[in-house]
């Protein structure tokens, strides 16, 4: 879902790019208060980890693909603001070093996939964790949906960006968007799901939910 | 650095660096989501190609410039691109976690 130069117009150039420098910014403040001994490794492990699954793309319908989002699982592993500053590494190296989004939309991408995905994502998650039942299998289930979610909403987004700018009408974009990107997200969920399983079950410190001294997991 | 933390990173980059650099070669090279909607929709064309961008990138497209094979060119990039990310992210938080505790000293 990264956007390329020469669809967006620069008013969603201008508004999305603020919104993203106040996030990052945020995340910084955020990561100078929460950043524990184990969060530093972390945040360089869930970046790689991103990075590399993000070239994974997997086959949906009708000659299409869609790949790994990974803004839900930063903001679950680190919190929304964290995630965010993740987000912003791995498309910021995407657009510079390997001519993956372009420069002008690079402020909307991080906006669509890292300020939007996360914060879905993290809402969506805490508001679940408090319905599901206690322990891992509400946990993944939670883990799950949100992933879904963040991926559904953020191309409902991404769709709105376009139509603001006046590439595509919103009646067109929107649905399109919204279809595929409901497959591509049981691919988020999917990967999301087995990577924090794998984490709860290695080091289930590192997920808030699960550790009993919370860090990390107000926004 | 706790041991814990050596392992995270070690099996994390482990895992990270067979998706990178071996997973990736068979990775679908179909267009993704919003590029087919944009295909489908009619607004394909609209995409500008940034040349300082594309020149400046020193590996476009996920594919290491100069190598035949294939596999090599993409499996590159994706190790690079990996441990790059790895070392900025990593980076960063060693920094702000440093700034932190100098502010609390």
């Amino acid at each position: 879902m990264h956007i390329p130069d020469g669809f967006l117009s620069m008013p969603v150039i201008a508004g999305t790019t603020a919104v993203s420098i106040a996030a990052c910014g945020a995340g910084v403040i955020r990561a100078k208060k929460d950043l524990g001994e184990q969060q530093v490794p972390l945040l360089g492990v869930t970046a790689a980890f991103i990075f590399a699954a993000q070239m994974l793309n997997f086959p949906v319908l009708g000659g299409t693909s869609g790949h790994f989002g990974g803004a839900a699982l930063a903001a679950i592993l680190l919190g929304p603001l964290m995630a965010v500053l993740v987000m912003a590494v791995v498309l910021v190296i995407q657009a510079l070093v390997f001519f993956d989004g372009g420069i002008t939309a690079l402020g909307a991408n991080v906006f669509t996939l890292g300020v939007t995905a996360a914060f879905v994502g993290w809402g969506t998650y805490k508001g679940l964790l408090k319905v599901f039942p206690k322990g891992r299998a509400g946990l993944l289930g939670a883990t799950a949906v949100s992933a879904w979610i963040s991926i559904f909403v953020a191309s409902g987004v991404c769709a709105l960006e376009l139509s603001l700018s006046g590439t595509v009408p919103l009646d067109v974009a929107l649905p399109a968007m919204l279809g595929v990107h409901s497959l591509i997200g049981i691919g988020e969920a999917l990967i999301t799901t087995a990577v924090v399983a794998t984490v709860a079950a290695a080091r289930p410190d590192l997920i808030p939910a699960l550790s009993r001294e919370p860090q990390g997991v107000t926004a | 650095m706790s041991k814990k933390a050596k392992i995270l990173i070690i099996g994390g980059l482990a895992i990270s660096l067979v998706l990178g650099g071996v997973v990736s070669y068979f990775a679908s090279s179909h267009p993704d989501g919003l590029e087919w909607v944009a295909e489908e929709k009619g607004f394909l064309d609209k995409a500008e190609e940034n040349e300082t961008q594309s020149e400046m990138a020193p590996i476009p497209d996920y594919e290491m410039p100069g190598i035949e094979s294939d596999f090599a060119k993409v499996s590159i990039a994706g190790v690079i691109g990996t441990l790059l990310t790895f070392a900025v992210a990593f980076g960063i938080a060693s920094l702000i976690k440093r700034r932190k505790q100098a502010a609390t000293a």
